[in-house]
Formats: C-alpha cells, sequence, structure tokens
C-alpha cells in the first residue's frame, strides 16, 4: 500500500496522454457532476471527474484506467484549479491508479479481519497465478494489490476487483472467480458463501428472529 | 466578549479567539508547529493540546477550538503534560537526530519545544522513514526527511503568496511535501516559507552551512530593494552579512520580505568598489583620496554642480549632498534618475496615501501603470487580502499575473477619461475606493488624470484618502522631501549643463548629456554608474551605514548599520563632507549626528519615526487628461532591479533561472 508513486513524466507519457479530451459521453457525466456544486464551486468535482477520466483511460486501455500526468493535467484544467490540488487528491485516494493497471485490479484486504479469516492464503492463490503485489501480470489481465479495510469485515475475507466485492472467500473460491473472469464472464459478486445473501449472520439470524417473515413490533418487549 | 478561566485565572477574551489565543492572553505558552497567527488554521501538528471543560474528557486542539463564555482551560494539568509529551513522540518518531548537519540548528521550533516539552529519551527502536529530497528552486533547499507535515508552507503558498504552486501528496506516513514535479517554487515571497518552516525541512539554499544562529551579531535594518521599506534583521559575521530576515511590523511588511530583500545580500560582497579610481587615459585607475579631490577641485565647479541621487541611498547622504550643493551656490539636485518629471508641489500627489494596511480594507482598486507583483510584492499580498474580503481590481496597462480576479482595461491611458460602466460602477458603489499609480502611469505624465480620477470618484473622504502612488526606489520619498526634484527632471539638470556631476549611487541615469561634465560617482557598486563616471569614490551600501529611508506610504524609518564598508570605502556622508573641504565650502556638520541635526531642523518630519503625513491632495485638477499606452513597466527584471542584486550571484540565477531571461549552465545530472 505504501509503495503509490507517480508514473514518471516521461516523452512518451506525454505523446501518448498529452491530447486526452473526454469523450462526449463523459464529458456529458462530468458536466453533470459539476452541476450538482453551485457556481464557482466547481472544484468540488474534482473526484468524480478523477474517477471519470480515470474509467475513460481504462476505456481506452481496456484496464480499469489509471491517472497518467497529462490526464490530471486536463482535469485541473477542466475544472480550473491548481494542478498540484487535483494531484493532492488523486495521490491521497488509492482508488485512483497512479499507474498502469490491468484489466482486473485485485485488491486484496489484509486488515486484521480478513486476516485472521484468511486473507494471505488469498495472496498466495493470487501470487501462484503469477500476480505480484503492485505489478501488472504479464497476460496484461491482473494487478495485485494488497489494501486495507474495505469494510466488509462480516463477510471477511474478501477482495475487490474493479468496482465489485467478492467476499467469504477461500483460495479455491477466488480461484474460481478469477478463472471465470479470466474467461471473461461475470462471476457472482458479493458474498461466496452458499446460502448466504449478503452479510447477515452466517448460519441464519440469531437476533430480531421474529423479523424474518414479517415485520414484528419488539417495542413491547423491551 | 466571552469570559474564559485559564489556569485559573480569569480573562476576557475577544469573540472570534480560539482557546490558543485565550492562553497567549493569559501569558502562557502554548507550544504549537502548524499554527500561525497569519494562515489559517489546520489544527494537525496537535502540539498545543491542552484540557478544556466543559468537554469531552480528553486533550483538545487549542487552536482550533473557539474560547466561549465559562471555558475551564487548563495547560499546566497532567494530561497536558502527557499529551504533549505524547505528541512529540510521536513527532520525533520519523524525524532524524540529524540537529548537528541541520541549518536549523539553534532556531529550529521542535528543537527547542522537544527540550521544553518532549520526555527527554526516545523509546523508539524501528526504522525511521526517509522522504527523497525535492527540488524547490534556487533559493530553498530540502530535506524532506525532517518535514513534520505542518502544511504551513503549503497554507502560505496558496493564502498568501497566492500561487499554488506546493502541495501534500499522498497520504500519512507517506506524506510528502513537494512542488508540482519538483518545478521550483516561482514567486516572489517564496522564501518565506524557509521561515515558516518550525523545522529543517525548507531551509535556505544560498545560506546552507554558511553560520550558526547563535555567530550572528544581528542588526535591525531597512530594506532598500524596493520602496516597501521592509523591516529586516541583517545577521552578519565579522565584515559579512550573511542573510537578511524579516521583522514583524503590521504596518509594512507584516512579517514577510521579497526574495530579492533576502538574498540580495550575498551581493553586497561582490563587485564592489573598495578603492578610488580616476579616469586617466580612458582607462579607470586606482588613485588615492587626495588625488580625486584635487581633480575635482581642480574643475572648479563654482556653482555649476548637480548631484543626482540613486534609488538606495538614505536621507542623511542625499541631504549633506544638497548642503553641500547649497555651500557651492547650486540647487541642481535630482533624485528620479530615469528622466520622470511629476509635479511634486504637494507631496501627498506622490504618496501612497491609503496606507498599505489601509488598501487591504479598500473595496475598489484601479491600478494604473503598475506591475505590482514586482514593483512591491508585499503591497501586492495587501491587494489579494483585500480582494479576498471582496474587493474589485481593475488594471491599466500590459498583462501580469495578478494571483487575484482583475479586471485589465487595456494599455491606453486614454481609458481613465471613459472607463466602462462596470468600472465606474464598482467605485460609485464603493465605500473604499482607490486608485494606484506606478511608475509606468508616471513616466506618461498620468499623474495629474489619476488626481482627476480621484476627484470624480471622491476617493478621499472621511477617515478614507484613496490616492496612491506607488514608487519602487527607496530613496525616492525620502528624496522628494528634501527636494531632490527638479521641474523638468533630469531634462532641467542636462540643460543646466553642470561641470561636476555627483552620482549618489544613480546607475539608473543616462549618462550621456553629461558628456563634457566631470562625473563623480559616491557608490558601492561597480555597476553602470561606475562605469561611466570619471572619479570614483567608493561609498557605502545600506548595509554599513546609519540612515534614514522614507518608504512609498510616507513612513520614515531608521536603519542600522550592520558591517564595515570594504576596503578604503567610507559612509557617504564622510565623503561629501571631504568633498566639501576640498571645495573649500562650508557645510555645517562635523559628524553623523551634526548631519541628521541639521536634516531634521531642515525637513522635521525626517526626526520621527512613523507615518510624514503630507497634508490633503491638491485640488482642482479634474481636467487632466491622460494619453498614450503604456507598452511596458519599467522593471524588466525582478531579480535585478538595482546594482547590489546585479551583483548577487543568488539573484542572477533566479533571474536565469525563474524568468529565463539568461543562459546558465544546467548541472550536470
Amino acid at each position: 500500500m505504501a509503495d503509490r508513486s507517480l508514473a514518471p513524466d516521461t516523452p512518451d507519457l506525454r505523446e501518448r496522454w498529452g491530447g486526452f479530451e473526454f469523450t462526449e459521453s463523459y464529458r456529458t457525466r462530468a458536466d453533470r457532476a459539476i452541476a450538482r456544486y453551485p457556481e464557482g464551486r466547481q472544484r468540488s468535482a474534482v473526484m468524480p471527474l478523477l474517477d471519470l477520466a480515470q474509467r475513460q483511460v481504462g476505456e481506452e486501455t481496456n484496464t480499469q484506467g489509471w491517472l497518467p500526468l497529462p490526464v490530471i493535467e486536463y482535469v485541473a484544467d477542466y475544472l480550473d484549479m491548481p494542478v498540484i490540488r487535483v494531484l493532492e487528491v488523486a495521490t491521497f485516494y488509492f482508488m485512483y491508479n497512479l499507474r498502469p493497471v490491468g484489466k482486473y485490479h485485485v485488491q486484496v484486504c489484509g486488515t486484521t479481519p480478513c486476516m485472521l479469516r484468511g486473507s494471505d492464503g488469498l495472496l498466495a492463490a493470487c501470487s501462484k497465478r503469477g500476480m505480484k503485489k503492485g505489478h501488472v501480470s504479464e497476460d496484461g489481465l491482473w494487478t495485485l494489490t494488497e489494501v486495507e479495510c474495505m469494510g466488509n469485515c462480516a463477510t471477511a475475507p474478501m477482495v475487490q476487483i474493479n468496482d465489485d466485492n467478492y467476499e467469504d472467500l477461500t483460495p479455491e473460491r477466488l480461484d474460481a472467480v478469477l478463472d471465470a473472469l479470466a474467461k471473461g464472464e461475470q462471476p457472482k459478486t458479493g458474498t461466496q458463501e452458499p446460502g448466504r445473501h449478503t452479510s447477515e449472520p452466517a448460519g441464519g439470524p440469531t437476533t430480531l428472529t421474529e423479523m424474518v417473515d414479517a415485520n414484528h413490533d419488539y417495542r413491547k418487549e423491551w | 466578549m466571552p469570559k474564559v478561566t485559564v489556569d485559573g485565572q480569569e480573562i476576557e477574551v475577544p469573540d472570534g479567539a480560539t482557546v490558543l489565543q485565550a492562553c497567549e492572553l493569559a501569558g502562557k505558552e502554548i507550544p504549537r508547529f502548524c499554527y500561525h497567527e497569519r494562515l489559517s488554521i489546520a489544527g494537525n501538528c496537535r502540539m498545543c493540546l491542552v484540557e478544556v471543560k466543559p468537554g469531552p474528557p480528553k486533550p483538545q486542539a487549542s487552536c482550533a477550538l473557539p474560547a466561549t463564555d465559562g471555558q475551564e482551560i487548563r495547560t499546566d494539568s497532567e494530561m497536558v503534560k502527557t499529551a504533549r509529551e505524547g505528541v512529540m513522540e510521536f513527532l520525533l518518531i520519523n524525524h532524524p537526530l540529524d540537529c548537528p548537519i541541520c541549518d536549523q540548528g539553534g532556531e529550529c521550533d521542535l528543537q527547542d519545544q522537544s527540550v521544553a516539552y518532549g520526555r527527554g529519551a526516545t523509546r523508539y527502536e524501528e526504522n525511521k522513514r526517509a522522504v527523497t529530497e525535492k527540488y524547490m528552486g534556487p533559493l530553498i533547499k530540502t530535506v524532506m526527511t525532517r518535514c513534520i507535515h505542518c502544511t504551513r508552507c503549503v497554507r502560505f503558498s496558496e493564502e498568501i503568496a497566492g500561487v499554488d504552486e506546493i502541495g501534500a501528496l499522498y497520504r500519512g506516513e507517506d506524506m510528502q511535501i513537494t512542488t508540482y514535479l519538483e518545478q521550483a517554487a516561482e514567486h516572489e515571497l517564496s522564501a518565506n516559507v524557509i521561515d515558516l518552516c518550525p523545522v529543517g525541512a525548507l531551509t535556505s539554499r544560498p545560506y546552507a552551512f554558511e553560520a550558526r544562529p547563535w555567530e550572528l551579531k544581528k542588526t535591525l535594518s531597512i530594506d532598500v530593494s524596493d520602496a516597501v521599506g521592509s523591516n529586516i534583521r541583517l545577521d552578519s559575521r565579522g565584515r559579512e552579512v550573511m542573510r537578511a530576515l524579516p521583522r514583524i511590523n503590521d504596518d509594512v511588511n507584516e512579517e514577510w520580505i521579497s526574495d530579492k530583500t533576502r538574498y540580495q545580500v550575498d551581493g553586497l560582497s561582490k563587485r564592489r568598489l573598495d578603492k578610488v579610481f580616476m579616469r586617466k587615459r580612458g582607462k579607470l585607475q586606482p588613485a588615492s583620496w587626495d588625488e580625486a579631490f584635487k581633480a575635482i577641485a581642480k574643475a572648479k565647479p563654482g556653482n555649476s554642480i548637480a548631484a543626482i541621487a540613486g534609488d538606495m541611498v538614505d536621507c542623511e547622504t542625499m541631504f549633506a549632498a544638497k548642503t553641500l550643493l547649497e555651500a557651492c551656490g547650486s540647487s541642481l539636485i535630482e533624485g528620479r534618475q530615469t528622466g520622470m518629471d511629476y509635479d511634486v508641489s504637494n507631496l501627498a500627489a506622490v504618496n501612497f496615501n491609503s496606507t498599505f494596511a489601509g488598501i487591504e480594507t479598500a473595496d475598489a482598486i484601479l491600478i494604473v501603470g503598475s506591475h505590482i507583483r514586482w514593483e512591491a510584492p508585499l503591497v501586492n499580498v495587501r491587494i489579494r487580502k483585500a480582494v479576498k474580503r471582496g474587493a474589485r481590481v481593475f488594471v491599466v496597462g500590459p498583462q501580469w499575473d495578478t494571483t487575484y480576479p482583475a479586471q485589465f482595461l487595456g494599455e491606453d491611458l486614454a481609458v481613465l477619461g471613459e472607463l466602462p460602466k462596470d468600472v465606474v460602477d464598482a467605485f460609485a458603489g464603493a465605500d473604499r475606493p482607490a486608485i494606484i499609480m506606478g511608475g509606468a502611469a508616471l513616466a506618461k505624465g498620468a499623474l495629474g488624470a489619476g488626481l482627476a480620477f480621484a476627484e470624480t470618484h471622491k476617493l478621499v473622504r472621511e477617515g478614507w484618502n484613496g490616492f496612491n502612488v506607488l514608487h519602487f526606489s527607496a530613496a525616492r520619498m525620502g528624496g522628494l522631501m528634501l527636494g531632490f526634484a527638479q521641474k523638468g527632471g533630469m531634462k532641467d539638470i542636462a540643460a543646466a549643463g553642470p561641470k561636476v556631476v555627483i552620482s549618489l549611487g544613480a546607475d539608473e541615469m543616462d549618462f550621456e548629456p553629461f558628456a563634457d561634465s566631470l562625473k563623480v560617482y559616491i557608490g558601492h557598486h561597480g555597476d553602470k554608474g561606475a562605469h561611466a563616471a570619471d572619479i570614483i569614490l567608493p561609498g557605502s551600501s545600506f548595509a554599513e551605514k546609519d540612515g534614514t529611508y522614507v518608504n512609498t506610504e510616507g513612513r520614515v524609518q531608521f536603519a542600522e548599520r550592520a558591517v564595515f564598508a570594504p576596503g578604503d570605502a567610507r559612509e557617504d556622508w564622510t565623503i561629501l563632507r571631504a568633498l566639501a573641504d576640498a571645495l573649500k565650502v562650508e557645510v555645517g556638520f562635523d559628524s553623523f549626528a551634526e548631519l541628521q541635526a541639521n536634516m531634521i531642523r531642515e525637513v522635521p518630519a525626517l526626526g520621527e519615526e512613523g507615518l510624514a503625513g503630507y497634508g490633503d491632495l491638491p485640488k482642482g485638477g479634474s481636467t487632466a487628461k491622460a494619453e498614450g499606452r503604456i507598452t511596458a513597466y519599467p522593471i524588466k527584471d525582478f531579480y535585478l532591479t538595482n546594482p547590489i542584486a546585479r551583483a548577487s550571484a543568488v539573484m542572477q540565477q533566479c533571474s536565469s533561472e525563474l524568468l529565463g531571461s539568461g543562459e546558465l549552465a544546467e548541472a550536470a545530472e
């Protein structure tokens, strides 16, 4: 996590991305994001715009997308704000990729609850498939990152791949998910535990049991 | 006005005060790193923790907590002591123990506060974080491993300088302060972050490893690089001025100085005139004082003698020259060496009447022919503050980067007579309207039109005078008070065809009309003036003599001598006194004190520190019209405006690196 750094500012990078501009559809979405804020406060839309730019870069490169410096400068220009302020935001949030990533950005949560529930096994499964933290795999499909808590502790361990979460994983279940993605299929998102829907207690509810089938007024029982 | 109790002492604090300010009012010292009076509150160093009741039972950051009625604040409890120790311990986790090789040593907030508030010994045995060096230009040296992330520098560049060039990238432990892609910080005030930095992360590059603070003699001085008259402290060791630092004066420079003020001082020991020179057979050759004075006496000037004051001379020198000329029977004295000839019959009309502190409160400002960022960077800071409070700014003249929203009305001065409707409306609705006339406007003879503008738009009203002239020569207002002005400016002097011309460090003047005169240069740097001179008498720079200076708002200030002039150079007044003997005239002073007393007798305002006060603006000039185009501002290169700066290696480097004006060999990588 700590090894984030900007891609170096090279002539190649300038040449590849110097002409970056929002496409029609991204421009509409960007303008809609800006319109959410009062006039003169367009800077507030910096986060959605960076995200949109990253997505467009992703579409163009068939990856999750990242933020080359010229693209960051474009966003700064679009919002009429100093580029250093945009760069501060882009480097602060690790949802913004500062280096090229693969088609699937596998973000394995390694924080305590996930670690206790076996995230080490997930990382091992990933590296068995040739993924290395912070690197794009040779086939261009995968980038592995270990991240901090993603807020899915009830269904630990979990990984986030691009926009979806996959929870209640074991190395085998993760393999199945990754295999499906590699084949171009869309695996089921969310919990991978059979019989579990979301993050309800495994093995059925232990509290508010009366509420399972119908609404129940507990107030009399307090 | 809330009443709070600080350590059992009940005090009343102003509305809107913070707990930290309340504690200070009660005389308690609150350690802090990120909090700074002139910057916004960040609250990220946590060093200012105090115990406050009512409130959560934990220490609170006093800098960001408003003082409210009935608060019980404790700065001396066990909780506060432990909290400070804890914060200090965390700050020191990643701070290197390199004080012996750190330039901040001896004047380091972290050092001082860890002695005063820290635990005394470390318990940390892990590896420390290390951060790569960041390039921030020729003035700021960075050792970012020492950074404690107080973000003062970020806030300064955004809020005061108005240029978002420094930012904090990444997060948490990885946070790094840098400029975008490590470009050089380009603002004229950029080096103030060195003073702001509470640790040794940002230190002075030219001053790196030069001296320790306790070796330096500190002298109170006044800056002469522009007409703001920034209050500075010259730190010297032996005969060398090592550095210039700002002194706090809320009326003048607050606590900032421009990079030129700070870094031109290395020019004080370069290209100095330390011997008497005389032109013999077309070449300047060393000579003795005696020879030089004899040569001047041989010219038999009689009353055909003129004196031109340079931009950096003190009032005493000018007065001595004036007295000398009067004794000779001449009144050919002039200070506006570039040939300006604006009317000086009423000094209020050529003064910055709003005062610098006052211009902050203006709500509509018309700038005519002034590149304020270069002519007076600290005034630009004030205008920026005014704009933040809602002032509208209009500029007549070529475009420049203002650091605040401003509307450019074109280069044609005729626009003064027929202002666009929105400008007229802005001034009609303004409570404190102001105009600032710069050198470019004065050179085009627009002073009358400016006064007319002041009259039509009622810039002078109860408790407010919005008519301002912004000079950029430190000697200008003092010179004008002493009468260093002819009706036709330099033209009159040239027309008089004096036999002897004394140039008091005047380097910007045109020497061509004086080809037949004996040109005597009394100055300190081998610059343009010295090249043109027939006789060079080595004088003293501002650091080497006591002197009185008057800034553009008419503020009289005294500077003290920090070091002695090099070689044979003498204090300017002694040279003029000796010259009087050579010319066999009486000037009536034999010591600096006598000279000063004579000067104050003639111009009493020069004897009192503070605003001189020139009375009311002249009436009835409302018909004056301005014509012509301002195609360029007088200052072509901010870093090389005076002989000291031109001699300074640092200023030359800034000029070529930041303004790209010259060729500088790239460092081999």
